[in-house]
C-alpha cells in the first residue's frame, strides 16, 4: 500500500500537478473537468484512466491531441469499467509472477463514464466489474442527459426536465419518469464502498475518493456534473448551481459502507427549497407556468422522503 | 510545429504525452514537463473567449478556491500561491470570478481587449453594503 496523498486544507491541494490539460474542447464552464483534476490530484500514485463515449471522451481526445498525462485508453461507449478491469486483471496476473518492472508502484484503477454510459448503456458492464470484485473505482459524471449527442434523456434525467427527446411544450411538461437510484442499485451489490460527490464540496470529494482509493475491490462514485449547455445556464453559474443541488438536497451527499453502513457527509445549514434549484436552471423553465407548478410541489415532496429515508437508514446501519 | 498526417501515425492511434521519460509525473510541474506536440497543453483554445479574467494579486488572500474550480486548469499555483492565469487555456467561463471570496474580488471579467494594467488601476473598491 502506497502512503495516501496528504491533502489538509486547500493550500496544500494547490500544490498538486495537475495531470488533466486545458485546451480541451469541453464548453466552457464544464463541471467534468472539475471533477476530474479533483479526482486525479487526490492522489500521487500511477494512475490507468479509461473513459467511455461521452463529453469527456470526445473532448479530451480529440485527434491529434490528448488532455491527459497519465495511461488513458477509450474502446466503446458501455466499457470503460470493463477496460479497465482487464488492465487491473492483467496487473494482477503479473504481480502474481512477479513480472511487473516496477512492483514497488501502486496504480490506481479508474474508469470515468457519463451517466447515459453507466445508467443506461453501460450498466451490465458496470454490474459485472463490480459482481467479480475487481480492484477499481468508477466514478459516474452525471449530468442527467446524453449531452454529447445534443441532450437526448438519459434514465438519469429527473421529472419535468426538457429534453431533446422528451421536450416540454403544448402537450408535455418534459420527461415523465423519475430519476433511477444508481447509488442504492450498486450499495445492492455489497461492494466496499458506494458515494455520492459533487464538485463544489472538493474537500469531501477528496476524502471519499482516498477513501475509494484506499479499500480493495470496487468502488462505485456518482458525481453531479451541471452542465451548463443543456441545463441552460450561464457557464459562470455552475458551481452555484452545484451549490443549489447539494444545499436543496436534490443530491445529498453520502456513502455506503459494504452495502449497509450509510453516512451522510455533507449537512447543508440552511436547506434551500427545490424551487430555487429549479429556477436557476432553463430546462425546468416550463414548471414555472400554472399548470405545472404541483409537479414542484410534488418534487418538494421527494426530496423530502427521501432525506428522510437517507436519515433513518444512517440511524439504524441498515 | 508540423503535425504528422492521418496515415503517419502509429498504429491504435497512441498518441504520447512526452517527449522522453518522465518518472513521477505527479511530482512534475507543467514547465518541467517534455510536452509532445500531442499534448493538448501545447494546444490554444483562447480564441474560444469573448471576456477574460484579470487578476489583481492585490486583493488576493491565496485560497485557491479559483484553482480548485477552474476546468481548464488555467489558474497556476505555485508554492501555494496564486501567480496568474494561464491565457492559452483560458476559455473565459468566469467560475474564477464567482468563487471569489474577496471584497472587492481579486479576479474580474473584462472584454478580451481590455488592457490588463489600466484595469488594475481603476479597480473597483470595496463594496461596503456586501460587507
Amino acid at each position: 500500500m502506497s502512503e495516501m496523498k496528504k491533502i489538509k486544507n486547500l493550500k496544500e491541494f494547490s500544490t498538486s500537478a495537475d495531470r488533466f490539460e486545458g485546451a480541451n474542447l469541453l464548453c466552457p464552464g464544464c463541471a467534468h473537468s472539475i471533477i476530474v483534476r479533483e479526482v486525479l490530484n487526490a492522489t500521487n500514485d500511477d494512475l490507468i484512466l479509461s473513459a467511455s463515449t461521452g463529453c469527456l471522451e470526445v473532448c479530451t481526445a480529440v485527434y491529434p491531441y490528448t488532455s491527459w498525462d497519465a495511461s488513458w485508453i477509450h474502446i466503446g461507449f458501455e466499457n470503460s469499467s470493463t477496460a479497465v478491469a482487464g488492465a487491473e486483471s492483467m496487473y494482477k496476473a503479473l504481480k502474481k509472477k512477479g513480472r511487473l518492472k516496477q512492483p514497488d508502484r501502486n496504480p490506481k484503477f479508474v474508469s470515468f463514464a457519463g451517466d447515459g454510459a453507466s445508467y443506461d448503456i453501460g450498466f451490465q458492464w458496470i454490474s459485472g466489474c463490480m459482481e467479480r470484485g475487481h480492484n477499481i473505482m468508477h466514478i459516474v459524471l452525471d449530468n442527467e442527459v446524453y449531452a454529447n449527442t445534443g441532450g437526448q434523456r438519459s434514465s438519469s434525467t429527473p421529472i419535468g426536465s426538457s429534453a431533446t427527446t422528451s421536450p416540454a411544450g403544448r402537450v408535455s411538461y418534459g420527461e415523465k419518469r423519475n430519476k433511477k437510484d444508481i447509488v442504492s442499485i450498486m450499495a445492492a451489490h455489497n461492494i466496499p464502498y458506494v458515494a455520492q460527490v459533487a464538485p463544489n464540496k472538493w474537500k469531501d470529494m477528496v476524502k471519499k475518493i482516498q477513501h475509494g482509493f484506499a479499500v480493495e475491490g470496487p468502488v462505485f462514485i456518482n458525481a453531479v456534473s451541471p452542465c451548463t449547455t443543456e441545463w441552460k445556464f450561464d457557464p459562470k453559474d455552475t458551481m452555484n448551481i452545484a451549490d443549489l443541488a447539494t444545499d436543496s438536497l436534490v443530491f445529498p451527499l453520502y456513502e455506503i459502507i459494504d452495502g449497509h453502513e450509510l453516512n451522510i457527509t455533507y449537512r447543508p445549514k440552511n436547506i434551500v427549497p427545490v424551487e430555487e434549484y429549479l429556477a436557476a436552471q432553463g430546462r425546468f423553465k416550463h414548471l414555472f407556468k400554472d399548470e405545472y407548478k404541483y409537479l414542484i410541489k410534488e418534487w418538494q415532496e421527494r426530496v423530502d422522503e427521501k432525506w428522510a429515508y437517507l436519515q433513518r437508514r444512517e440511524e439504524a446501519r441498515v | 510545429m508540423a503535425k504528422k498526417g492521418w496515415d503517419e501515425f502509429e498504429i491504435g492511434a497512441m498518441l504520447r504525452t512526452f517527449d522522453g521519460k518522465i518518472d513521477d509525473i505527479a511530482a512534475t510541474r507543467q514547465e518541467d514537463r517534455a510536452y509532445s506536440q500531442n499534448s493538448s497543453y501545447t494546444a490554444s483554445v483562447a480564441d474560444w473567449r469573448l471576456i477574460k479574467p484579470i487578476f489583481n494579486k492585490d486583493y488576493c488572500i491565496d485560497c485557491q478556491f479559483c484553482w480548485v474550480y477552474c476546468p481548464d486548469v488555467s489558474i497556476i499555483s505555485r508554492d501555494k500561491k496564486l501567480i496568474g492565469v494561464d491565457m492559452d487555456h483560458c476559455k473565459g467561463c468566469g467560475i474564477c470570478v464567482e468563487v471569489c471570496p474577496t471584497n472587492p474580488k481579486s479576479l474580474l471579467m473584462f472584454p478580451e481587449q481590455a488592457d490588463e494594467e489600466t484595469e488594475i488601476a481603476s479597480w473597483p473598491k470595496k463594496d461596503e453594503e456586501e460587507a
